[in-house]
This record gives structure tokens, sequence and C-alpha cells, in this order.
């Protein structure tokens, strides 16, 4: 792979299960060589099918990629070679211990006996485990298991990483140690990451760029300023203290722009004007002598995105829909949409 | 600094890590060898009485029921290393294994290390105990070793079937639920009484095609006639076959559960 290459390149990639909808319909992307990608999405939105197309784990049904130069279908040995993973769920045996974990990796990685000591002191160190080293994986917390989790994606000095979501289920703590060595292994060690997501913050601290897929297209991509850029103007939330005052308060804020009536009496309008338009809003609200209850402005985010290029927020999208990775299949249902 | 692993090196990595489960889970050791031994202490005593039946071959009930823990004991270690590499498809760490240069018959082999370690350990308990309440083996050193030979490679048979479920369906559920089966075929053999004896026709015949009779009859040989080359034969050849055959069907569901491309 040339530095100029892509170190991933996915051309109009399907999956589809069998008596199931297609998990991943004709998606196209690019993820340049140190570069962080972001795949953020819901829950059965098609993340993981994908990152499993990518590293060799699932064969896809159409398409064409290629990751570090090699084609996933005719050279996964050679992807496998160059990749590191850690898939959803750290799955790791609560019997064995953690060093125990790397040496296993690393024997089967193929480390010279000589190396394989000194990789797994240097790994645990970085991930900072070389106290819990010889404890069995089976006491570590959810954050050490995420960490151990990626020291073993990291043992053969891979050049791509792929993490799905290696953050779900985490406090802020872990999950914040684990961003830190995430974005360090892309700024200093230049490996290129392909990090899954439903969480919108870890896309928008981590990613260079974020493809947003949903019902398994991708429904945008770029960096996540350009994504907010897209949807432009800040907005602001009013809930009224009298929630029947709901319709009255949309009234009056129909004159700055685009509304969304968000339950309970709360409506969100747009401001094309930007934050300026916001002590107007006020002015309007007093003069109608219309009680308060909470008044937010919200600068665009990626939910706002989400919610522009699917209609729905990005929080809840996936309980309509059940993913179940069964093992080395995986089976994909809908409820009725 | 990275190399092309051997074969070797593949099985001997997984089987460490079988060997090393199994030993630090108690559990899976203790009870596999206690249950037989508990109903072995039952069996001698209770059916002591079928001695007393016209062409019983032995006059105490325990040299003839020792055969049967070897069995239900080659039975534990089907279900717990199927139900090891189970957990493995469910939780993931299969495919942590897939993504590394593993071989898939590197990963069988190496999954029954830990399985040939308890079946090896409970072969040796089982017939240390049976010496130390009195059994006697009538084939004498050379017949004992031939014994455990024969045990554990009934029980080497027996984790290729568990492992053969596991990958089969991925679930320990499922490989527990093939446990009551072979129960059943083992009390549908001559585990309790020699055919020849069995005065009910159906229940005869049943055991007469039952593989399980022919496992359990060459190890009784060995402690209660000496050396019997036709039950001998019969036992290692059907272990042997439910080995062979078991491996090459487990091997044939790993190439399918291990896709990748």
């Amino acid at each position: 792979m040339s530095t100029s290459s892509p170190a991933i390149e996915v051309e109009q990639l399907v999956r589809e299960f069998r008596k199931g909808p297609r998990a991943v319909d004709h998606i196209d992307l690019s993820v340049s060589p140190g570069e962080i990608y972001g795949f953020l999405g819901p829950n059965g939105a098609g993340k993981s099918t994908t990152v499993l197309m990518l590293t060799t784990l699932l064969p896809p049904t159409s398409g064409r990629a290629t990751v570090g130069g090699y084609d996933v279908v005719k050279q996964g040995a050679q992807v496998r070679a160059s990749i590191g993973a850690a898939l959803q769920e750290a799955a790791l045996d609560p019997i064995l211990t953690g060093r125990e974990h790397v040496n296993l990796q690393a024997t089967l990685q193929g480390l010279a006996k000589a190396d394989r000591k000194r990789r797994a002191d240097e790994l645990l160190e970085r991930v900072g485990l070389t106290e819990a080293a010889d404890r069995r994986v089976g006491g570590y917390s959810g954050g050490m298991k995420r960490r151990l989790d990626l020291a073993l994606a990291l043992v053969h000095r891979p050049r791509l990483l792929f993490l799905d979501e290696p953050t779900t289920g985490l406090d802020p703590q872990s999950r914040s140690a684990v961003w830190d060595e995430v974005a360090r292994l892309a700024h200093d060690e230049g490996i290129t990451v392909f990090l899954t997501t439903q969480y919108l913050e870890e896309a928008d601290v981590l990613a260079d760029r974020v493809g947003i897929i949903d019902l398994g297209r991708i429904v945008a991509e770029g960096t996540p300023a350009q994504l907010k850029a897209q949807i432009g103007s800040p907005s602001v939330e009013v809930t009224p203290v009298e929630q029947d005052a709901g319709e009255r308060l949309a009234e009056l804020l129909a004159r700055f722009g685009e509304l969304r009536q968000n339950g309970r009496g709360s409506v969100t309008v747009q401001l094309p004007g930007g934050e300026s338009e916001l002590a107007e809003v006020v002015r309007v609200l007093d003069q109608a002598g219309l009680r308060v209850e909470l008044l937010q402005l919200h600068q665009p985010s990626l939910d706002d995105v989400f919610l522009a290029k699917t209609g729905r927020k990005l929080e809840g999208a996936g309980e309509e829909v059940e993913e179940e990775p069964a093992g080395r299949g995986r089976r994909l249902r809908r409820r009725g949409r | 600094m990275v190399a092309d692993v051997s074969l070797f090196q593949q099985v001997s990595a997984v089987a460490h890590r079988s060997v090393t489960r199994t030993l630090r889970q108690r559990g899976l050791l203790v009870f596999p060898v206690l249950f037989p031994l508990i109903l072995f202490a039952i069996n001698g005593s209770a059916l002591s009485a079928a001695t007393h039946i016209h062409g019983f071959p032995v006059s105490n009930y325990r040299d003839f029921a020792l055969a049967l823990p070897f069995i239900q004991g080659a039975l534990f270690v089907s279900i717990s290393a199927g139900t090891d590499l189970a957990r493995d498809v469910e939780t993931g760490f299969f495919n942590r294994l897939a993504l590394t240069p593993l071989r898939g018959s590197a990963l069988l082999v190496g999954q029954l290390g830990g399985a040939f370690v308890v079946a090896s350990i409970q072969s040796i308990v089982y017939l240390l105990v049976g010496i130390a309440t009195g059994v006697g083996i009538r084939a004498g050193v050379g017949g004992a070793v031939v014994l455990l030979a024969l045990s554990t490679l009934i029980s080497f048979g027996f984790a290729c079937l568990g492992c053969l479920i596991a990958l089969r369906f991925g679930s320990g559920e499922a490989v527990q639920g093939i446990f009551p089966l072979l129960f059943v075929l083992v009390f549908l053999s001559s585990s309790s009484l020699p055919r020849n004896l069995i005065k009910t026709d159906w229940f005869r015949e049943v055991a007469t095609y039952n593989p399980v009779s022919y496992l359990i009859e060459g190890v009784r040989s060995l402690i209660i006639t000496g050396w019997d080359g036709e039950a001998l034969a019969l036992g290692f050849g059907f272990a042997a076959a439910l080995a062979v055959i078991a491996l090459a069907l487990a091997e044939r569901a790993m190439r399918t559960r291990l896709v990748r491309t």
C-alpha cells in the first residue's frame, strides 16, 4: 500500500442475510492512511456487519472492498495480517490472565519467542494493565477489558485498526482513557483507525471524518465540522410552563424558521439568522406573556445531522431494529416500521 | 519479527490455553471424576445380587461395574470439551482466533488438549479407586496400561462429538442437550448385565446393536477376563471409529464455522 492510496476503499458493498433485509446496502467509502474514520449509526444500522466484512470474517454479498491495499475477498490472509481488530464486546477468556491473552495472541500472530515477552510488557504498560497483568481477566472491570482488547489488537503492529464500539458500556473515565489511546495511535503512530460508534460525542471528539449509516446506507459523510455546517444554523428549544401552551408557542416561534414539536409542549425552532436571534425570541415570548420553564440554545450537532438526514434522532433510533450477532453468523430482524 | 507459525506451534498454543483453563476450573475435574465413582459405589452395593445369576462372569459385582465409570467419565469429557468451544463461539473469542493465521484443524486439535488431560486424570483415578476397593485387573499391569489407553481413546472420541455439536450449533445449551441422549445410550447397553444374561428380548437386541456395549465390554474384558482379543478389537475398533468419524465431521463443521475470505 503506497502512502497515497486509500487505507480502506469500499465500493458498492452489500451484505444480505437469508430471509432478512439488506444489512449493508451499496455503501461506498474511502479512508486515508493515518485517518480516524468514525462510522456512526444506531444499533442495527449495519456498522458491525460492515466491520465483519472489512475484517474478512463475513463475505460480502456483492461489491468490492480493499483494506491495506488487499482485496477482502481474494486476499483475506493478507488483510488479516495487516489489521488489528477489537470487535463488539471484549471477547476475552475470563479464566486466563491478561498476560496469557497477550502471549497467546503473540504466538498465534507469529512473533518470535524472544519478542513475545517484551511486546507483552510494552503493550500491557501502554494500556495501564501492568499491575493487573497476572490477574485473571474475569476480575477485570469493563474498562480494563476494553484496554486489554485494544492491546491484543496491536500485538502484531498492524497499520490499520478496526474498533467496533470500543467504549460501549464504559464509564466516562474509562471511555476517555480509550479515546486518548486511540487518538495517540492515529496521530503519533500513523495507524489508520476505523471506529464504529453510536455515541455522537465519540465521533465528534475522535474522528477526522465521519460516515453516518442508517438502515444499511451511508446517509452523510464528511468531517464533523462539514456535517454540522450542512445543518447550518443553531436552534433554540423552548418548553412552556403549561404543557397545553405548546400550540401557542409554535405559532409565536413559526416566524423564525423551521419548527419541530418535541412533545409535552416543547418546541424547537431553527434560527437561520444565528444566535443573535435569541434575544428576539425572548422578547416575543415576553411580549406574549408566555411563561417559559426551559429555554436552551443548541449548536448544530451530529445528532442534528442524523435527524436532518433520516428524520429521526440517533438516540433510540436503533430500538426499532434488532440485530443479533449469533457467533460467527448474524441474523437480522426488523420490526415493522 | 513476525514469522510463519507452524501447525505444531498453533496446536501447542491452543492446547496450552485449553489445559490451563481445565486445570483452573476444579469443578471440571472434580465432578466428572466424583459422579461416576458415586454411581460405582451405589451399583457395586445395590446390584451385587446380580452375581447370583447363573452364568454371571464374576463373583464380585464391583469387578463387573468398574468399566462403567470410564464410559460415564468420557461423556462428561464430551460435554466439557464441547461447552468450552461453544462458549468461545458465543463470546466472540472464536472471532479473535479467526483473525489470526490459526488453522481450523489446529484450533480443533488444540481444544481437545484440555479434554485429553481430563480424560487421562479421571481414568487414572477410576483405576486407582477400583484397585483400592479390591478390584483386580486380570490382564495385569500391561492390561491396566491398555485399559487407560482405551478409555482415553473413548474419551477423545466423545470429546470430538462434543466439539462437533458445539461447532454445528454454536451453543453450550445444544452441547449439554446431548448429555441425556448419551446417558440413555449407556443404560441401553451391557453396562449393568452381560448381554447374554439380559432376559428382555428388545433390551438385549438394543444392547447388541448399541456400540456403547462394545466400548464397555472392551474395558471390562481387561478387568474381568484378561486378554480377550475379540473384545479388545471391538472396543478399540468402535472407539477409533467414533473418534475418526466425529473428528472428521467436527473438522468439516470447523471449516464451515471458520468461514474467512
